[in-house]
């Protein structure tokens, strides 16, 4: 494909690509792979390479794409197929084998298989399988920065085009001054998706109004927050969408050179965008004299290098600059002062790609979705014990309650739920009766969370939230620069708190101290990272205070978690003595012989659970337990000869 | 273990990223990549034909998690403990790991088969406990799970 020179030859390819993608459609079957990261760790490569090889081997024609995650990672390996004249069907739990079959049945036969099928993406439901949006999974979901993941193939350019892409730049570049593009960013609503929900068009105008050249543009995909990955899911699902955001973007603000920071740990995701960057380059996207037009601008993408406080804009500009990445106090903002001293305008990936949809349906169509003071929609990377995880997009307003039990199906197992920490280590855990709290970045902070980028961890019964917030603190302490002292020595201080509580440890006035710290930490710390680290204990405090004092007053952890809290017992009415929890044990920390009752030597005893693990179901002889004695013999005794003393209180 | 290493490398890394701004880190990222990890001669060359103070190269390498200043493994697992992975069991296959090879996260075995490290978060939660085995991701792990997969590397 050659360059691009005009709008009109910008329209006159879409036209183009989207006939031949239309002809092909129509004699063609298209089978689609789901490839993003969570795809290939489940499957996909061997998915893939065993369509390959089915449909060289039996001479089927099919037009064989990657596309990236539709965002129900619970159901990888995905593959799509679409007939022509039928509608796209998905199939989740692919293997090689159900590949083949799959190929054999439908592609090549006329049975769909209603039983390997998730829905068909499409209005309509066809031949027993549901449409998506019957799905409580799809039903609820908006889909707007996300609307490309899972429907093009993300390595082509022309697919994006296809789908209206570059075509919110061409209006931009033909009908609309910097200063209209950034009044109708203003008029969506749209706030800053990495979490912090400053209203992006005043961002823009702050950057496009200061003085100083070259003015910046940084793209911020060091989506670092464990349990988050919704900027993955876009940089490997829809790479172009937030290289035309941007393109926007710097013509409203006038950057000519911009950054992509994403985090190394995503290797696919740097791939993709590095590839799309390419791709924008060859077509004339990208470079010098854009579409004709005297506007000139260049992406380039830097890979961090493992810093979370990185995510931390002027951190974040620091490491671009070849620093070590520690933040700095602000005023001066980027806009005034960011990258070498210049005007920088920084945006979460998630905010650049909303900025072409903002333009192409206008801002009345972005403000429509959401609440008051929140517009649009948020994308959540929805994890932990629930049954469907996944990204999943929501209008701004929708409740907890609705994601984690509609969307994502309530709990897994037989649990049941406990918490949902939200906004990352350095949001917060609510608990149940929180649930109908609105999405939005108001109410979410007034529970003491935050909105945060958008990871959403469920987690049920068997978390102890003490342990829960002490794994917080581990992180955010680990992470600190380590400039400024509150959070520096204040992050130390909480979790050498929390460890001794978890270890049974502590006493009443721990729970003060937490507090204090926790008020000084959030007054007097440099950045979002030390102002934030308290909240997980602030919130688990608040909502799960009686979780602490059972560790405190009766050594005891509720959700039978905290290691040194916790014993494990063979019930010797239970136990057959059959020896497979002997020979299991790694620490050989259980006496016993055949036929005899086993016994646990609880000083050797490193509690693995191994032993509750192997013990086989008929039996269950061994019980987990915390803060209590189960009173079993003192040598390994013959089965059935144990008589429980009389005055045991169980 | 001292090897004697060939600078070429690092001066080829150097003219082709050395002339942007801000080129320190990208510099020891290649360099990493290219000599495995980032040794006293190495840091000190990167120091000598940047103009970069030598304090300034060691106090970027050291700030930032993914640079390695001792010998690494010939294979690398890096065990996912972000918060998703944690909630569904992954402090247990560090245990367990931890027993079975008997080094402590972040170390090397002594025979320089396997660095074992945890990470906090690789993106891939909705599928964990991940790891990242020598770069590619593995899902749904559980403790006999890692310990088969770190039997079968050569």
């Amino acid at each position: 494909m050659s360059k691009i020179r005009t709008i009109g030859e910008l329209q006159r390819t879409r036209e183009k690509i989207k006939s031949t993608i239309e002809e092909r459609e129509k004699t063609t079957p298209k089978i689609m792979v789901g490839m993003a990261s969570c795809g290939i760790a489940n499957g996909a490569k061997e998915v893939w390479t065993a369509i390959q090889r089915k449909l060289e081997e039996d001479a089927i024609e099919a037009n064989l794409v990657k596309t990236g995650c539709i965002g129900m990672c619970s159901s990888e390996v995905l593959v799509d197929i679409v007939k022509p004249g039928c509608p796209r069907i998905s199939y989740k739990h692919v293997t090689p084998e159900i590949a083949e079959e799959l190929i054999d049945d439908w592609v090549v036969g006329d049975d769909p298989r209603p039983d390997l099928a998730l829905a068909v993406i499409d209005e309509k439901p066809f031949r027993d399988i549901p449409a998506w949006k019957e799905l409580p999974f799809f039903a609820h979901q908006k889909k707007v920065v996300t609307h490309n993941c899972g429907f093009i193939n993300p390595e082509s350019i022309e697919e994006y085009i296809a789908r209206d892409g570059y075509a919110a730049l061409a209006k931009v570049f033909t009908n609309m001054t910097p200063e209209e593009v950034i009044e109708e960013v203003k008029n969506s609503g749209l706030r800053g998706r990495g979490g912090a929900g400053f209203p992006t068009g005043l961002k823009w105008e702050f950057t496009r109004k200061a003085k100083g050249e070259p003015k910046y543009l940084i793209a911020n995909s060091d989506e670092g927050d464990p349990g988050a990955f919704m900027d993955r899911s876009l940089d490997e699902g829809d790479p172009h969408s937030i290289l035309e955001g941007m393109l926007i973007a710097a013509y409203a603000i006038g950057a000519r050179k911009s950054f992509i920071y994403c985090r190394a740990e995503y290797p696919l995701a740097v791939k993709r965008l590095k590839h799309a960057i390419e791709q924008a380059r060859e077509y004339g996207l990208l470079g010098k004299n854009i579409l004709e037009t005297d506007f000139s601008f260049d992406i380039e993408l830097k890979e961090g290098a493992g810093a979370f406080v990185c995510g931390e804009e002027t951190a974040l500009m620091h490491s671009i600059e070849g620093k070590r990445g520690m933040p700095r106090p602000r005023p001066p903002f980027p806009a005034t002062s960011g990258l070498w001293g210049k005007p920088t305008n920084i945006n979460n990936v998630k905010s650049y790609a909303c900025a072409p949809q903002i333009i192409l349906k206008g801002a009345d169509w972005f403000s429509s979705m959401g609440t008051e003071r929140s517009k649009g929609t948020m994308v959540y990377a929805l994890t932990g014990k629930v049954k469907n995880t996944g990204t999943v997009e929501i209008p701004m307003g929708s409740t907890l309650r609705e994601v984690i039990f509609d969307i994502g199906g309530g709990i897994e197992g037989d649990g049941k739920f406990k918490t949902v920490q939200i906004g990352g280590p350095l949001g917060g855990c609510l608990p149940e009766e929180m649930l109908d709290t609105p999405v939005d970045y108001e109410s979410i902070t007034e529970t003491g969370a935050i909105m945060g980028s958008g990871g959403m961890v469920v987690a049920d019964e068997g978390t102890c939230m003490v342990e829960f917030a002490k794994f917080f603190l581990e992180f955010s302490q680990a992470e600190s620069c380590g400039k400024c002292v509150p959070c520096r020595i204040g992050g130390k201080r909480m979790l050498e708190i929390l460890t001794r509580i978890t270890e049974g440890k502590g006493e009443m006035e721990d729970l003060e101290r937490l507090e204090e710290l926790s008020k000084v930490m959030a007054d007097a710390s440099l950045c979002a990272l030390g102002q934030l680290t308290p909240n997980p204990v602030l919130t688990t405090l608040k909502y799960f205070r009686d979780e602490y004092i059972a560790h405190i007053v009766d050594k005891r952890c509720p959700a039978l978690s905290c290691e040194a809290l916790v014993s494990f017992y063979i019930l010797p009415e239970e136990c057959e003595g059959c020896g497979i929890c002997r020979r299991a044990c790694p620490a050989q920390a259980i006496a016993g012989d055949k036929r005899m009752i086993h016994v646990i030597d609880q000083s050797k005893c490193i509690k693995c659970g191994t032993c509750l693990d192997v013990c086989p179901e008929p039996f269950s002889a061994v019980k987990k337990v915390s803060g209590k004695k189960i009173p079993v013999p003192e040598k390994p005794i013959p089965v059935g000869t144990w008589e429980p003393p009389t005055t045991a209180d169980g | 273990m001292k090897e004697a290493f060939d600078l070429t490398e690092l001066d080829e890394i150097i003219e082709k990223v050395g002339e942007e701004r801000g080129a320190l880190i990208p510099i020891l990222q290649r360099a990493q990549r290219a000599y495995g990890y980032l040794s006293k001669e190495v840091l000190r060359a990167i120091s000598e034909k940047l103009s970069v103070p030598l304090s300034r190269v060691l106090g970027v390498a050291t700030f930032y998690s993914q640079f390695h200043l001792t010998p690494r493994g010939r294979h690398v697992i890096q065990q996912c403990d972000g918060t998703a992975c944690h909630v569904r069991g992954a402090s247990r296959i560090i245990d367990t790991v931890q027993r079975e090879l008997g080094i402590e996260a972040g170390e090397t075995t002594p025979d320089l088969k396997l660095t074992y490290e945890v990470v906090y978060c690789l993106g891939c939660c909705a599928i964990g406990p991940a790891a990242l085995v020598d770069g590619q991701v593995v899902g749904k792990l559980n403790p006999d799970k890692m310990i088969r997969i770190i039997e079968n590397l050569e």
